[in-house]
C-alpha cells in the first residue's frame, strides 16, 4: 500500500440513464460527462436522489447505463455495446449502509477478497488482513464480529476490507450519512490519512457540502433529477489537511461559492417532491 | 491495565445462574407453572366441574406416571412407553433429517436462482395449504407397512415449512453483501457459500424450529390413523379403551419432547450463529 497510485482515472462521457419502471420513464442521469484524474478525491454533491448513486452503480457495475461511456484508464467499462460493466475488484464500493459480512469477524472480513480472489493463501491473507486493521487502529477488535463493534469502527474495517485490495478506485456511496458529527469528523481524518498514505481515486457521493470541500480535490455539485453537472469546484487547499482547514478563509470562501448551486438544486428536489430513487 | 485472567467455565455457568436469579424470569416461569397446576387440580379434583368432570386430575396422573405397578397400564416404568417414546421420536428424527436435507437446499436454490423459483414455486404453493389429514390415504395407497406412510406424513409438513422459510431468509439477505461480494472478487459459487448460505441461516433455523413442531402435530395425526406404536397412537389407543390417565400422560409426554427438540434446535442454531447470538447480546437480548 505504500507505493503511489497512478492508476485510476475514470472518464464518464455523455452517459444517460433512464430507468422504466412500470413503463413510466424516469431520466435519472441526463447527458452527464466528468473527467477523473487518477489519484483524485472526486465529490459528488447533490440532493437526496438526484441520480449521484445511479452513477457510482454504473462504474461498480451493479447498474446499466442507456447511454454514453464510462472509461477506467481508457478501457471502457460500459458503452452502447455492453451496458452492464463487470464488477471487479479494481472499484470496490463501500456501501451507505455498511456492507461488512456480519457472519464475519473484522479480520475474516477484509482476508476475504484476497482468499476468494485466490491471490493470496488463506492463513497470509488473515495475517495480512490483521496487520492492515492493526495500523488502521482497530487491531483490538480484529477477531470480533461486525455487530459487536461501533459503526465508525465498522465503517473502518470496511475500508480497509477495500483497500487490501489495492483498488484503481473506491467508490463511496454517502458512507457517513447516518453518523453524529463527532464520528464523522473522526472518520474524515482518518480516510484522510489513508488516502495521503495509498492516493487511490476516491469517488465520494455525499450530500454535505462542507464534507466534500474538506476530503475532495474536486467538488461536483449535480442537479436534482435527471442529474448532470452543474458547477465543478477546484478545492486547491493543499495537502496534507487536517481539521484546522475548517476554519480557513480558503475553505470558507469556497463554501460559499458552491453553497448558492447545491441550495438551489436542493429546493428544486424539494419542490419536485419525487421518492427518492435507489 | 490490569491483567485479568479469563474467567473458567463453571464461573461462568455461577455467574449466569446468580444473574438469572435476580431477573424475575425464574419466579414467573415458577409462579406461572404453578397457577396451571393450580388451576388444573381445582377444575377436576378440587372443584370437579362438569366440563371436566371426566378428564383425571393432575394428581392421579401424577401418580400413575411414577407408580412402577401401572392401574391403567403405563406408567415411567412399563416397557410399552419407552417403546411408544421411542417410536416416535424415531420417526421425527427420520422426517426431520429428511425434511431438512431436501428442504434447506430447495429453499437455498429457490431463493438464489430466480429461473429454478420460476420453476417450483407455483408446486410449492400449490402443495402447501392441503393440509396434512387430506394426505393421509394418499400416503397409505403409495407405502406399503405401517412406518412409511407414517414417516412420509411427518415428512411432507415439515418440508414445506423449512423450504419457504429457507427462501424467504434469502430473499431477506440485504443486496448489499451480495454486490460487496462481487466487489471483492467472489465468483458464483462464492457468493452462495459465503453470502446466500450463512445470509438465510437465522431464517432457516427459524424455520427449522417450526418445522421439527410441524413434524410432531404431523407424526401424531398421522400416528392416530395408522400405526402401530407412538405416542400419538397412545393417545388414541387410551382413548378408545378409556384408559384417559395414560393418555394424559401421552400428551405430556409429547408435549415435553416436543420442547426438548425444538430447544435443540435452537441450540444447534445458537452454536452456528454466534455472530448473530453477540450482536442480539449487545442489544440486551
Amino acid at each position: 500500500m505504500a507505493e503511489k497510485n497512478t492508476k485510476g482515472a475514470i472518464s464518464i462521457k455523455n452517459v444517460t440513464k433512464i430507468y422504466d419502471p412500470e413503463g413510466v420513464n424516469v431520466m435519472a442521469v441526463d447527458d452527464c460527462s466528468l473527467e477523473i484524474k487518477s489519484g483524485e478525491v472526486c465529490m459528488i454533491v447533490g440532493p437526496s436522489g438526484c441520480g449521484k448513486t445511479t452513477l457510482l452503480n454504473a462504474i461498480a457495475g451493479f447498474h446499466s447505463i442507456t447511454e454514453g461511456e464510462i472509461y477506467l484508464d481508457n478501457e471502457i467499462l460500459c458503452g452502447p455495446n455492453k451496458p452492464l460493466a463487470d464488477q471487479g475488484s479494481d472499484r470496490i464500493v463501500v456501501f451507505q449502509h455498511g456492507a461488512l459480512f456480519p457472519w464475519k469477524t473484522l479480520q475474516e472480513n477484509v482476508a476475504y477478497g484476497p482468499i476468494v480472489q485466490k491471490v493470496l493463501p488463506k492463513n497470509e491473507a488473515l495475517d495480512k488482513a490483521g496487520g492492515l486493521l492493526e495500523e488502521a487502529g482497530i487491531g483490538d477488535m480484529m477477531k470480533k464480529y461486525p455487530g459487536e463493534v461501533s459503526s465508525g469502527m465498522a465503517r473502518r474495517a470496511e475500508i480497509v476490507r477495500a483497500l487490501i485490495n489495492n483498488p484503481k478506485v473506491l467508490l463511496l456511496d454517502e458512507p457517513y450519512r447516518a453518523m453524529d458529527a463527532l464520528t464523522k469528523s473522526i472518520m474524515h481524518e482518518s480516510l484522510l490519512e489513508v488516502y495521503d498514505k495509498t492516493n487511490v481515486t476516491i469517488f465520494f457521493i455525499t450530500h454535505d457540502l462542507e464534507e466534500a470541500i474538506f476530503l475532495g480535490d474536486k467538488v461536483v455539485v449535480m442537479t436534482t433529477r435527471p442529474a448532470k453537472t452543474k458547477l465543478i469546484l477546484d478545492v486547491d487547499i493543499p495537502r496534507p489537511r487536517n481539521y484546522q482547514v475548517l476554519s480557513s478563509e480558503k475553505f470558507r470562501v469556497l463554501v460559499n461559492e458552491a453553497k448558492d448551486a447545491v441550495h438551489e438544486e436542493a429546493i428544486k428536489a424539494f419542490e419536485a417532491g419525487e421518492r427518492e430513487l435507489a | 491495565m490490569i491483567a485479568k485472567s479469563e474467567p473458567s467455565n463453571s464461573q461462568i455457568v455461577l455467574y449466569k445462574i446468580g444473574k438469572a436469579l435476580k431477573t424475575p424470569t425464574p419466579y414467573l416461569t415458577i409462579f406461572g407453572v404453578s397457577l396451571w397446576l393450580g388451576a388444573y387440580y381445582l377444575f377436576c379434583e378440587g372443584w370437579r366441574l362438569p366440563l371436566f368432570n371426566k378428564l383425571p386430575g393432575p394428581y392421579e396422573v401424577i401418580v400413575e406416571w411414577l407408580n412402577p405397578d401401572p392401574d391403567w397400564g403405563i406408567s415411567l416404568y412399563s416397557p410399552e412407553y419407552h417403546d411408544h417414546i421411542y417410536y416416535s421420536c424415531r420417526r421425527i428424527l427420520i422426517a426431520f433429517a429428511i425434511a431438512t436435507g431436501i428442504g434447506v437446499p430447495l429453499g437455498l436454490f429457490m431463493g438464489w436462482s430466480k429461473k429454478f423459483r420460476d420453476y417450483s414455486f407455483p408446486i410449492l404453493e400449490t402443495l402447501r395449504p392441503i393440509p396434512i389429514l387430506a394426505w393421509v390415504p394418499l400416503a397409505i395407497l403409495m407405502f406399503s407397512g405401517l412406518e412409511t406412510p407414517v414417516i412420509f406424513l411427518a415428512t411432507l409438513a415439515s418440508l414445506f415449512v423449512t423450504t419457504l422459510n429457507t427462501l424467504l431468509g434469502v430473499n431477506s439477505i440485504d443486496e448489499s453483501y451480495f454486490r460487496a461480494a462481487k466487489c471483492l472478487g467472489a465468483s458464483n459459487t462464492d457468493v452462495f457459500l459465503h453470502v446466500v448460505v450463512p445470509g438465510a441461516l437465522p431464517f432457516i433455523f427459524t424455520g427449522l424450529e417450526i418445522s421439527v413442531g410441524v413434524a410432531w402435530f404431523s407424526l401424531v395425526a398421522a400416528e392416530m390413523v395408522s400405526g402401530e406404536f407412538g405416542l400419538g397412537y397412545m393417545i388414541n389407543d387410551s382413548y378408545m379403551n378409556i384408559t384417559y390417565v395414560s393418555m394424559v400422560i401421552a400428551m405430556l409426554t409429547l408435549g415435553f419432547f416436543g420442547w426438548i427438540t425444538s430447544a435443540f434446535v435452537r441450540w444447534v442454531g445458537n452454536r452456528m450463529m454466534q455472530w448473530r447470538v453477540k450482536a442480539l447480546a449487545l442489544e440486551g437480548r
